[in-house]
């Protein structure tokens, strides 16, 4: 074991760190002679590309935000670029179908985000609201259910959204009291047990036989074909695209107000923020309800698209990939779980369809061993994701220690 | 609702409950200790079960055996049965030992969020359970049948088979072992230690980064008897059994208090019995949602468990 060599310097720690007990800030603004304030490698190096952005002048920023909004509609295309093209397009999936997938995912993964990231609560069953607003809609708008309403798309899906929204405050109202871990498993819990309804009710919610004729979002063409048909998928990653940015643009208002101040001290410290008079309850119940909402809606949305779901696609370990999409992106922050929504759904779809040179068999089978491994290289060369929350490193620097025992 | 039949197989389903919730003990018992330990779910401990499921199978089919072979004779049982568990226990070990050094040690170093870990323990499950599921073509395996479920024990129409005896047997004995050893050997003093204050301990000079293997191997050797005795009673295995197993032993730690093992024990004693009786009432396939809201409604009363949490603080 090389344990003894590499304790050593390490456990001599929290001997040094004993001795200031006062936190980091007052005491360099204070002494700043002994000590200037410590900022840890990482954000340093990430403040240069963000920190560019932010001293330029907000025409040039408004400029630069609205040609990559237009590099992300142009997205579809990216197999017509030459030579890069064809590497970065999916080869076993049709490329706006795959983009499609991503944007549902990004959508989930910025809806946890909200609820992991922001607030701290640990959800293991995220699939439970997505999986409630999918159900909604299906109900409501399929031939095959016992409602027999046959909505239009659109009118299913504010039904849906408020459905998946009230089912957030009812996962949040019993376990407000419990913390971490045992919060994690009670919501793994719903999940479960919304799969296993759905499974087991042959004629409500219809298990494996699931729903068909499931209609599309509206709209025709000039020349009379819908614009939201089966062949291309093009048109429902616009559609995906422009919800992400509405959600974008609500999450981070949110997350820059009264709300996400509230949802940070929550976040670090439960009990410090209970006194300082925040109402935890209610803000907690808030990151369940507006996740939830926003999970509902990429269930919509995936509903719209396929036109048949079936019990299958609500497995755990979806959640379980949402989550790890988070985490891995840089929880607590946007840009991150836009990225790590996005990989999680484009490795797998970009390993389909390569021959593996060695037993001449589809990678795709081989997707979750390196999805595996390719995440756990990823968080052990970046504990804190690929794109880091500025605002958390920080507060995170001083509370490392008690946050991760040795 | 199925009242009735609940009350006629009253018996039988609370030995097999019993006999179930032993197995979700011990696999418990892993998922409990790191927690006690290091205050973390150690995700992938699942998938050192089914590394085990696998160890035992492929070992006996080293030796000819498979799952129409007959059942051998007492003693070629025996010894089947003690080189099965010798695999398993060493392969799970192996496991735990190399998930913690893969997945938990590098972060360790590096003081990562506790997120940290849950998705690095997570990328290891995935990877172990879909490479295993490659080399199997995701196809379940059969597992010979040592051991013939022959009732031996009458109470009254309560029918307890050998199997049974078996499992129930086993549970209790190592649980009794594993207390006794975290509770009066100088390791386990280390252990308990740890789990109080981990840097205390590191400066009273206990060795954390032993202590921490310590427990990861000895959740894994209780997994890898889990496993067999998982295999004997199912009589197959698959590449995802782990998961959904793990979900239930995960349940049954938080259940008892995770953290502590005498609640793993209680917990996976009390989860085995309540789904077979949820299973009696509404049918098979709603035994895990039984469990669960049992698990809501124990938590919402008691927010840390049955028997509340902490490996070190209970009986410092």
């Amino acid at each position: 074991m090389t344990e003894p060599t590499a304790s050593g310097p390490r456990e001599a720690e929290p001997l040094a760190e004993a001795a200031p007990a006062v936190p980091t800030q007052p005491r360099a603004g204070t002494t700043a002679v002994q000590s200037p304030p410590v900022v840890p490698a990482a954000v340093v190096r990430r403040a240069t590309v963000r920190g560019w952005m932010a001293r330029q002048p907000w025409p040039v920023r408004a400029g630069l935000i609205l040609v990559f909004v237009v590099l992300a509609y142009l997205l579809p295309y990216a197999g017509d670029i030459p030579v890069i093209g064809p590497q970065i397009v999916t080869q076993g999936i049709d490329w706006p179908s795959a983009l499609f997938d991503m944007s549902y995912y990004v959508l989930l993964a910025l809806g946890l985000n909200v609820v992991v990231g922001f607030a701290g609560l640990l959800d293991l069953g995220y699939v439970g609201f997505f999986a409630v607003g999918a159900y909604t809609v299906a109900l409501l708008t399929s031939p095959d259910s016992v409602f027999n309403t046959k909505f239009v798309w659109l009118a299913a899906v504010p039904v849906a959204i408020v459905v998946a929204l009230l089912s957030g405050l009812i996962l949040g109202w019993p376990t407000l009291r419990l913390r971490g871990d045992y919060l994690a498993i009670v919501t793994l819990g719903f999940a479960e047990i919304i799969r296993i309804t759905a499974d087991s009710t042959p004629n409500f919610l219809r298990g494996d036989r699931g729903f068909g004729g499931l209609p599309h979002p509206p709209g025709n063409k000039s020349d009379g074909t819908p614009i939201f048909g089966v062949r291309d998928a093009t048109p429902y990653f616009w559609l995906g695209l422009s919800v992400i940015i509405l959600v974008i643009l609500a999450v981070r208002n949110l997350d820059r107000s009264r709300v996400g101040r509230s949802w940070l001290a929550i976040r670090e410290d439960e009990e410090a923020a209970e006194i300082m008079g925040v109402r935890t309850i209610k803000f907690k119940l808030w990151a369940f309800a507006i996740g939830a909402a926003v999970g509902g809606f990429g269930g919509v949305m995936f509903a719209g698209e396929q036109g048949f779901m079936n019990s299958s696609t609500f497995q755990l370990q979806f959640s379980i990939l949402i989550l790890s999409g988070v985490v891995m992106g840089g929880s607590g922050n946007i840009a991150g779980a836009i990225l790590g929504g996005a990989l999680i759904s484009y490795i797998p779809d970009r390993l389909r369809g390569i021959s593996d040179p060695l037993t001449h068999t589809d990678l795709f089978q081989w997707r979750f061993v390196f999805f595996g491994i390719a995440i756990m290289l990823i968080m052990i060369l970046r504990p804190q994701g690929i794109i880091p929350s500025r605002r958390r490193a920080m507060e995170l620097k001083d509370r490392a220690k008690e946050a991760a025992p040795q | 609702m199925n009242f009735s039949g609940l009350f006629h197989s009253f018996g039988p389903l609370t030995i097999t409950g019993l006999a179930q919730g032993a197995i979700i003990a011990l696999f418990a018992l892993g998922y409990t200790l790191v927690y006690g330990v290091l205050r973390l779910i150690n995700f992938a401990h699942s998938e050192v079960f089914m590394v085990g499921t696998f160890a035992a199978l492929y070992t006996w089919g080293f030796f000819g055996l498979d799952q129409n072979s007959p059942t051998p004779s007492l003693g070629a049982v025996i010894g089947y049965m003690l080189i099965g568990l010798a695999a398993a226990i060493v392969v799970s070990g192996i496991t735990a030992l190399l998930v913690e050094f893969v997945a938990y040690r590098p972060l360790r170093r590096r003081n990562a969020p506790p997120l940290a870990f849950l998705i690095t323990a997570i990328g290891a499950s995935l990877a172990i359970s879909s490479t295993v599921g490659v080399f199997t073509h995701q196809n379940i395996k059969g597992v010979p049948p040592l051991i013939r479920p022959a009732t031996v024990v009458h109470l009254g129409n309560w029918a307890i088979t050998n199997l049974q005896i078996l499992i129930i047997g086993l549970a209790l004995v190592l649980m009794f072992a594993l207390d006794r050893f975290i509770n009066y050997t100088r390791l386990g003093r280390g252990i308990r230690a740890v789990a109080q204050n981990p840097d205390s301990a590191a400066l009273m000079g206990v060795n954390k980064g032993r202590v921490i293997s310590l427990v990861f191997l000895i959740g894994g050797l209780m997994a890898g008897i889990a496993a067999v005795m998982y295999v004997l009673k199912i009589g197959d295995t698959k590449f995802d059994s782990g998961f959904n197993l793990g979900i239930e032993a995960f349940t049954a730690a938080v259940l008892g208090g995770i953290g502590n093992l005498r609640g793993a024990l209680l917990g996976g004693l009390l989860l085995g019995v309540v789904e077979n009786y949820v299973a009696g009432l509404f049918g098979t396939q709603w035994h895990t949602v039984g469990a669960f809201v049992i698990l809501i409604a124990i938590l919402m009363f008691r927010p840390t468990g049955l028997l509340g949490e902490s490996l070190g603080r209970a009986r410092a």
